[in-house]
């Protein structure tokens, strides 16, 4: 396992848990697929021989198949939760007209705000 | 037998799929039943050759050998496990039928539905990691789908949050199998033992963290279970009634397979800690609310803790008194549930402020209500008194007499918040119920009461045969301490 893959793991993960503890239920979504994908390179990373098919070839040399069929439907696994966490959000928002997660009327506001803020600084509003 | 052991999961599965492409409700209702009725007589067939010829039943997919098949694993704690969860499944399949609300509302509701149990049978009979895993997901998709499938403002709002958690969970989970194939090469449940203790001590628990993590999230215990009593009470009664009575159960059962057959490790202080913790924090939660739903899933939290109490044990009689108490309290937990949503559905709401004097209205209701509550709360001569009595009997062999005293206290409390339900919604003067200003005697639908009479008659015939379930219970924890006899069914030698 290179260190890149090592890097590459750790990347995702930090940035996959920190978008999940955000308030807007995209930035979740976002969060959850990155969190399965560092998994997933996880797993992959793990396995031996890159570089070689996962089948007995000519010269007898393959790559581990278990990795990578659990990756495989560990991929569409996360597909399928995100297609429906995104039918969920796409819900929220015809219902409230925004996607916050808080539960709590006092959270809500506060993320709100934060989000509005964020919004500031991006178009150079806010200083 | 490789037939018996497929069928529970591949039935409900090809009924889920013709069921999807017929939108008949009437038809749909029709594959749901043969579907389950296919597992349960499956069920029946795989625990009689497991009681009677005293072995583990094994079925290699595809026919590879052991090391590598996908394998399909039937001991005593698997098959009782999956015989309780289809008779569940049935029953609130039945019930659900009677309420027309779930049903009619959506024609994905009866595939998801077998999708659900399909995923059930898999994770108990799952020869393998990978396999536990994906059954996992499939329980958990399904979910997702029948908790917000009313799409109203509070289930998505609640459902998200649901769903979040057990994606973090299902991530855990994946990364601790994939760490476990990094350090031992294998997934296989029969590989793992002996590859697993060659490992050095720290890997091992590291690895055992990770899944324990994993599979606590799921089972909610604490300090993970603060996403239950926040979804619980906003999905349909009947789904609720699932979803507590078997998901956590699933978990459970998965902590029982990492702790005895993966890492055993005798007793363990953590999860003494930890089911105590439960217990106690779980009925603290139940005490402070008003509202029945959610008095119930806080008891849910609760009750995980008496099961984890006998893992944490560790002991033979420890494992007997955890498969004893999930043989009766699935049914009890389930019948709670489903009677709450016979309430809800008459009146409305199952909040205290809002009802008073159900018993006056409907003698009936008081009854069916009080026989698992009392349950519940361990009184005898109900069901839920003799599992606790085993958790105890097992706590005391091992003088562990801290953790009994928590379990006591938290027994006390759980009859504290039964009472609660009780004096609120059923004592009292009548008040008009929010539907309709009705006071008059209460008219309940034939189907949801004949389902969740059957179900609290299961626990009273179940507190009737306690001598030979504990009997059966005792072989299955020395089915499990000994991980050679797993691992020699496997092999095939």
């Amino acid at each position: 396992m290179s260190i890149a893959i090592v890097v590459l793991i750790a990347v995702l993960f930090t940035s996959g848990t920190y978008l999940v503890l955000q308030g807007s239920l995209t930035r979740i979504i976002l969060g959850v697929g990155m969190l399965a994908n560092g998994v997933n390179v996880l797993i992959l990373g793990i396995s031996s021989r890159p570089g070689e098919a996962p089948i007995v070839g000519r010269d007898g040399e393959f790559s581990d198949p278990v990795p990578q069929a659990l990756v495989l439907t560990a991929i569409v696994i996360g597909f399928g939760v995100v297609a429906f966490l995104l039918a969920l959000a796409w819900r929220g928002w015809t219902i409230d007209g925004n996607d916050l997660v808080e539960a709590d009327d006092e959270d809500r506001r506060v993320t709100a705000e934060k989000i509005d803020r964020d919004d500031a600084v991006f178009k150079g509003d806010w200083l | 037998m490789n037939l018996a052991l497929a069928l529970p999961i591949v039935a409900p599965l090809v009924g889920a799929a013709i069921s999807m492409m017929i939108r008949h409700l009437m038809i749909q209702r029709i594959i749901s039943f043969v579907a389950i009725t296919t597992s349960f007589v499956s069920s029946l067939v795989i625990i009689t050759t497991v009681v009677s010829d005293d072995d583990i039943v094994v079925s290699r997919l595809g026919g590879w050998p052991s090391q590598i098949a996908i394998t399909l694993v039937a001991d005593r704690l698997a098959a009782v496990m999956l015989l309780v969860s289809i008779s569940v499944v049935g029953v609130v399949l039945v019930y659900s039928i009677g309420q027309q609300a779930s049903d009619e509302h959506s024609p994905a509701y009866h595939p998801v539905y077998l999708v659900l149990a399909a995923g059930l049978a898999q994770a108990f009979l799952a020869g393998d990691l990978f396999n536990l895993f994906v059954a996992f997901e499939l329980l958990l998709v399904s979910s997702y789908v029948l908790l917000t499938l009313e799409g109203t403002d509070k289930q998505i709002r609640s459902g998200v949050t649901y769903v979040v958690l057990n994606v973090l969970e299902s991530t855990i989970l994946l990364l601790g199998i994939g760490l476990v194939f990094a350090a031992t090469g294998t997934i296989n449940m029969a590989e793992l033992p002996e590859r697993l203790a060659a490992l050095p001590d720290g890997v091992q628990m590291g690895l055992n963290m990770v899944l324990l993590v994993a599979f606590g999230i799921k089972s909610a215990v604490f300090p993970l279970y603060f996403w239950l009593p926040d979804s619980y009470p906003t999905a349909p009664s009947s789904m609720t009634a699932v979803f507590a009575g078997l998901l956590t159960k699933v978990g459970v059962y998965s902590i029982i397979r990492t702790e005895t057959l993966l890492i055993p490790g005798g007793q363990s202080t953590l999860l003494l800690t930890v089911a105590g913790f439960t217990m106690i924090i779980g009925v603290l939660g139940a005490i402070s609310h008003y509202n029945m739903k959610r008095i119930l899933s806080f008891h849910t939290v609760s009750q995980i803790g008496y099961i984890i109490l006998g893992v944490g044990i560790g002991t033979q009689l420890g494992f007997t008194a955890t498969i004893f108490y999930l043989m009766l309290y699935i049914p009890v937990k389930t019948a709670l549930f489903l009677i709450e949503g016979i309430i809800e559905r008459e009146t409305g709401s199952s909040a205290f402020d809002e009802i008073d004097g159900l018993a006056k209205r409907s003698g009936f209701l008081a009854l069916l209500f009080l026989i698992p509550a009392l349950s519940l709360a361990g009184l005898p001569p109900f069901s839920g008194f003799l599992a606790k009595l085993a958790v105890i009997r097992a706590g005391f062999e091992q003088d562990q007499y801290i953790i009994i005293t928590v379990a006591i206290i938290g027994s006390f409390l759980t009859l504290v918040s039964m009472t609660k339900i009780w004096i609120g919604l059923f004592w009292g003067e009548v008040r008009p119920i929010p539907s309709d200003d009705r006071i008059g005697v209460m008219r309940h639908h034939k189907v949801m009461s004949a389902a969740s009479i059957g179900l609290v008659g299961a626990t009273l015939v179940l507190a009737g045969f306690a001598g030979p379930l504990y009997d059966f219970s005792f072989d299955a924890a020395r089915q499990l301490l000994d991980s050679s006899l797993y691992i020699n069914a496997v092999r095939g030698s």
